[in-house]
C-alpha cells in the first residue's frame, strides 16, 4: 500500500517538475528572442524545415479528413433531409477543430519526433556542451528557432489544411454524392464566422509552441546514448499530443 | 608555485545524490604548462574538467580563472571567461550538420568581425596545422576518430584561446594517431602559445608530454609534480595506477 502511494507521488512530483523545467525552457527561450546576435538564417531554417517540409503531409491528412467528414455526415443528415448543412458542417469541423488539430499531431509526427531526436543527438555526443563552451548559448542557438518556427508556420499550415479539408468536402458532397453545389457553399458563408478561423489559428500557434518546446525539451535532457535518443523521441511525439489535445479542450472551452 | 596559476580549483566538493565524485579537490595550473590529470574511469576526471569550463557548479569551492571566481557567474557573465578557453571533446563533437571547414569557421563566424575570405584563411591555416589541409570540404561522418579530433582541435584554437582543454584525446586511437596527437598537444602550446590541461587514463602518453601530472583518485589530488617525481612516489595507490597492477589499494568496485 505504501509502495503504491510512493509510486502515485512519486509520479505526480516528477510530472510537476517537468511542467517545471518545460516553463523554464520556455521562458529562456523567449527571453534570448530579444537579445542579440540574431541569427535569421537559422529561423528561416526551422520554418521550411517545421512549416514548408510538413505542407504535403498535411496537404494529404487534411483532405482525407473533409473527405471523410462529407461521406459520414452526408449519410446522418440525408435522415432528416438536411443534406445542404453538410458544407457548413465539413467547413465549421475543419476550421474550429479538425484542422489545427490534425496540422499539429501531423507535424509533432514529422517535426517534433526530428527535433527531439536532432538536439538529443548533439547532447549524447556533447554538441550542445560545445556550443556553452564557444559561449553561445544552447537555448538561443537551438531551441529559440524552433519554438518561434512552431508558433508561426502551424497558423499557415492551418489555413491550408482548412481549405483543403473544405476542398475535399466539397468533392465528395457535390461531385459525388450530388449536393447542390450552390446550396453547399452558401450555407458555408451564412454559417461559418471568421471567428471561427481564428480561433482555430490561435489554437494552431499555442499547439506549435507545444509541439516545438516539447521536441526541444526532450531533446535537451536526453541522456543515455543511443537508446536515450529513441526514447525521447518517442517521448516528445506522445507527450505533445497529449498537452496538444488536453490543450485543445482548454483552449476552446475559454473561446466559447 | 613562483608565478599565479592561470587555473585554480580551491577545496571543490561535488555530488551527484549520494555519490561524492569530488571530496575537496584542489589543483592548480601553471601558465604554459601542459597538465595532465590522470585517474580511473569514471573517477571524476570528466566532472573536474567540467567545473573547470563552468559546465558544472561545483556544491562549495572556487573555481579561478586568471584570479577570477567563475563559480558565482551566471551564464551570460560566463562569455568572457570562455572566450578564454578551447575544449577538445572526446569524440570531437563536430556540429555533423556542417563541414570540416564549417565547424572550424563557426567560433569564428559568431565571435569575430572578420570577412568571409578571412575565416576562410584561418581556417586553412588551423586545419594545417593539425595535418588536414585541404579537407575542409568533407563532413565529419566522412572522417575517422583520429581525423574527428584533430578537427576538433582545429576548432578549439580557431580563436587563439590562452588554455586548451583536451578531454582524453588518445582514447580509442591506434598508437601512431595517439603519438600525433600527443605532438599536437605540444604544438599547441609552443606554436600557439596556450596553457594545456589534458585529462587521460593513458599512461604512456601522459607522461611522455606532460610539464605537470596530477593524479586524481577518491574526490582529490593525491599526487601532483613533474612526471618523474610521480613515477618514483611512494604512494601505493600512485604506484598501482601507474604501473597498471591489478592487486593493490585500488579496488574494482
Amino acid at each position: 500500500m505504501t509502495r503504491f502511494f510512493a509510486w502515485l507521488g512519486g509520479g505526480f512530483l516528477e510530472a510537476v517538475a517537468e511542467s517545471g523545467r518545460m516553463a523554464l525552457l520556455l521562458w529562456e527561450a523567449a527571453v534570448s528572442l530579444v537579445r542579440p546576435p540574431w541569427r535569421v538564417g537559422l529561423f528561416f531554417r526551422q520554418m521550411e524545415f517545421v512549416g514548408v517540409n510538413s505542407l504535403f503531409v498535411v496537404l494529404l491528412t487534411s483532405l482525407f479528413t473533409g473527405m471523410v467528414l462529407a461521406l459520414q455526415t452526408y449519410h446522418a443528415f440525408r435522415l432528416f433531409s438536411a443534406e445542404g448543412l453538410v458544407g457548413a458542417t465539413v467547413a465549421l469541423s475543419m476550421t474550429r477543430e479538425l484542422g489545427p488539430v490534425i496540422t499539429a499531431l501531423m507535424v509533432t509526427g514529422r517535426a517534433g519526433s526530428a527535433i527531439a531526436a536532432e538536439i538529443g543527438t548533439m547532447r549524447v555526443t556533447e554538441q550542445v556542451d560545445a556550443l556553452a563552451v564557444m559561449a553561445i548559448s544552447p537555448v538561443q542557438y537551438l531551441v529559440t528557432p524552433r519554438v518561434v518556427a512552431g508558433l508561426v508556420m502551424l497558423p499557415l499550415l492551418t489555413v491550408v489544411s482548412d481549405f483543403v479539408g473544405i476542398l475535399g468536402g466539397y468533392l465528395v458532397g457535390v461531385k459525388m454524392l450530388g449536393i447542390n453545389g450552390g446550396i453547399f457553399m452558401n450555407r458555408i458563408y451564412e454559417l461559418v464566422e471568421l471567428s471561427d478561423i481564428y480561433n482555430g489559428l490561435a489554437k494552431a500557434a499555442v499547439f506549435g509552441v507545444i509541439l516545438a518546446l516539447v521536441g526541444c525539451y526532450k531533446g535537451f535532457y536526453t541522456s543515455g546514448g543511443a537508446e536515450g535518443v529513441g526514447r525521447a523521441t518517442t517521448q516528445a511525439v506522445v507527450l505533445a499530443s497529449v498537452l496538444i489535445l488536453a490543450s485543445d479542450y482548454v483552449l476552446t472551452s475559454l473561446m466559447m | 608555485m613562483d608565478v599565479d596559476p592561470i587555473i585554480e580549483l580551491r577545496d571543490i566538493r561535488k555530488s551527484f545524490g549520494a555519490q561524492r565524485v569530488l571530496d575537496g579537490l584542489n589543483l592548480a595550473v601553471r601558465p604554459g604548462s601542459v597538465s595532465v590529470v590522470i585517474g580511473r574511469s569514471g573517477g571524476g576526471k570528466s566532472v573536474l574538467m567540467k567545473h573547470v569550463i563552468g559546465l558544472m557548479k561545483p556544491d562549495s569551492g572556487q573555481v579561478l580563472v586568471e584570479g577570477q571566481d567563475t563559480v558565482p557567474l551566471t551564464e551570460r557573465q560566463m562569455t568572457p571567461v570562455r572566450r578564454k578557453f578551447g575544449m577538445l571533446f572526446q569524440e570531437g563533437a563536430l556540429f555533423d550538420s556542417m563541414t570540416v571547414a564549417g565547424n572550424v569557421a563557426f567560433p569564428l563566424a559568431e565571435h569575430t568581425r572578420l570577412s568571409r575570405r578571412e575565416i576562410a584563411g584561418v581556417v586553412e591555416d588551423k586545419l594545417a596545422a593539425v595535418g588536414l589541409g585541404g579537407m575542409g570540404y568533407k563532413m565529419p561522418s566522412e572522417l575517422s576518430g583520429g581525423m574527428r579530433k584533430r578537427v576538433g582541435l582545429a576548432r578549439a584554437i580557431a580563436l587563439d584561446p590562452k588554455i586548451v582543454l583536451f578531454d582524453e584525446p588518445t582514447s580509442g586511437l591506434d598508437p601512431v594517431m595517439a603519438a600525433n596527437i600527443n605532438e599536437l598537444i605540444l604544438q599547441t602550446r609552443d606554436e600557439f602559445g596556450a596553457t594545456c590541461l589534458v585529462i587521460s587514463h593513458d599512461i604512456r602518453a601522459t607522461f611522455s608530454i606532460a610539464d605537470e601530472v596530477f593524479m586524481l583518485y577518491d574526490g582529490r589530488i593525491i599526487a601532483s609534480g613533474p612526471p618523474e617525481a610521480v613515477r618514483e612516489s611512494a604512494d601505493p595507490v600512485v604506484r598501482q595506477f601507474i604501473r597498471g597492477e591489478a592487486r593493490g589499494p585500488i579496488t574494482i568496485a
